[in-house]
């Protein structure tokens, strides 16, 4: 019933503005509760909702994959999260060096990486994903776990589409798990209509709604629908907790190459556990220069928002969940693989 | 990646809890978050709890925002 009632004052709010809106959802969990709810067929004619880079395996750059795999090939134990296991690379995935022999772990949960160090002190975690997951990172960096991190900011992210001025984006539909993390404040730097939402259809078609109302009455501005997570502040506890460990970098995100202060090193006083530099002798030797090269796939037009998966000439003709060749179809939270089991 | 659960608290040892998912029961580790209680709401990421929860829902959001509109 309330689900019904907020369809109706979307309709009623869209006429008003007497144009086409694109609203981002930047979280790959947005991306699947809108695919597999519907959302985009209940939207008035005039509103669009376009998917960006959200998915922390599909943003992933290809140097960094290639660069754990060389690890895992040459014989140092990985650990990782599962998605990140199958996603390809010039030298393979992670699950291809582990059937060719290497000791590769897939992990729920970074205290279960502590656990495999044990036997294996060598052990590196393959660390990505944004804000929220990066805290679980450095408790264990706390607790000796050796990192290779490939972790992100994620608001740089957002910045950088909106300076990048491809694709016009007239609203974000903003993170409610990176937000918990962060709290609501840092987005006031975003200059566009913006609400942190949760993720039942009811919380992204409310979000659908404000952004709307927003737009109509021509103040843009944050506005946090998921209050039941998200507090003002944030999660403090968990952000000290990554700043004792990370400091800003600049990162190397797929689709866009390097964002300025959108990355997060280990800092010196970890160095010891930053397996960029333990095993730099093995990276250094490791060919990147087919890393760059263009494919087929076309991954980074689709987390930039420009494409969507079924403009990729190799969607469904050789690039599948079961055959993926790009992260956007491995990933459940990938764009291709959502359009795939939806569509 | 950045999938949450909302996970009950039901016993407390440090920094580890047994929180309840509908009837499913896992360790969580609740460091990140302060003064987690017995019998409160958690939203847990991969093992983590990453915030304590209220209970104001969307349909709330919602009638407050209409209500200060009007």
């Amino acid at each position: 019933m309330f689900e019904n009632e907020i369809i109706e004052k979307i309709h009623q709010s869209a006429p008003k503005i007497k144009k086409d809106v694109n609203f981002m959802e930047v979280c790959g969990t947005h991306t699947q509760a809108i695919a597999r709810a519907g959302l985009r067929s209940l939207m008035p004619a005039n509103v669009h909702l376009t998917t960006g880079p959200g998915c922390p395996v599909c943003v992933t750059a290809q140097e960094d994959i290639d660069a754990i795999v060389s690890l895992a090939n040459a014989g140092i134990p990985v650990a990782t999260y599962g998605d990140m296991m199958r996603v390809p690379g010039v030298f393979g995935s992670l699950d291809r060096a582990r059937e060719k022999g290497a000791l590769v772990f897939d992990v729920y949960s970074v205290e279960e990486a502590l656990d495999l160090q044990k036997d294996n002190p060598d052990l590196v975690f393959f660390g990505l994903g944004f804000e929220t997951t990066t805290p679980m990172t450095a408790y264990a960096i706390k607790r000796g776990l050796i990192i290779y991190s490939a972790h992100k900011l994620f608001l740089p992210a957002m910045k950088a589409l909106l300076e990048i001025g491809e694709l016009k984006i007239d609203g974000y539909i903003c993170p409610g798990h990176v937000s918990a993390i962060i709290g609501t404040g840092p987005y006031e730097e975003i200059k566009a209509p913006q609400v942190i939402t949760g993720f039942q259809p009811n919380d992204i078609l409310l979000a659908v709604y404000m952004l709307l109302e927003q737009i109509a009455e021509r103040a843009p501005k944050v506005e946090n629908e998921y209050q039941r997570v998200v507090r003002p502040e944030g999660n403090p506890k968990a952000l000290a907790e990554i700043f004792d460990v990370f400091e800003v970098s600049d990162g190397n995100w797929r689709g866009f190459g390097i964002i300025p202060g959108s990355g997060l090193e280990i800092k010196k006083e970890f160095e010891k556990q930053n397996a960029k530099i333990k095993y730099k002798k093995i990276l250094d030797k490791v060919d990147f220069t087919k890393s760059r090269r263009k494919t087929a796939c076309s991954c980074g037009e689709i987390i930039r928002g420009l494409k969507s998966p079924k403009d990729c000439p190799v969607f469904k003709k050789g690039c599948t969940p079961d055959k993926p060749i790009g992260p956007c179809m491995v990933s459940v939270e990938g764009a291709c693989n959502v359009e795939y089991r939806y569509s | 990646m950045c999938l949450a659960f909302p996970g009950r608290i039901i016993s407390i040892s440090d920094d580890q809890a047994v929180a309840d998912f509908d009837g499913l029961q896992k360790e969580v580790n609740i460091s990140l978050v302060s003064t987690a209680k017995t019998g409160e709401y958690v939203m847990v990421h991969a093992g983590f709890a990453i915030q304590k929860m209220n209970k104001i829902e969307a349909d709330e959001v919602f009638k407050l925002y209409e209500e200060g509109r009007n």
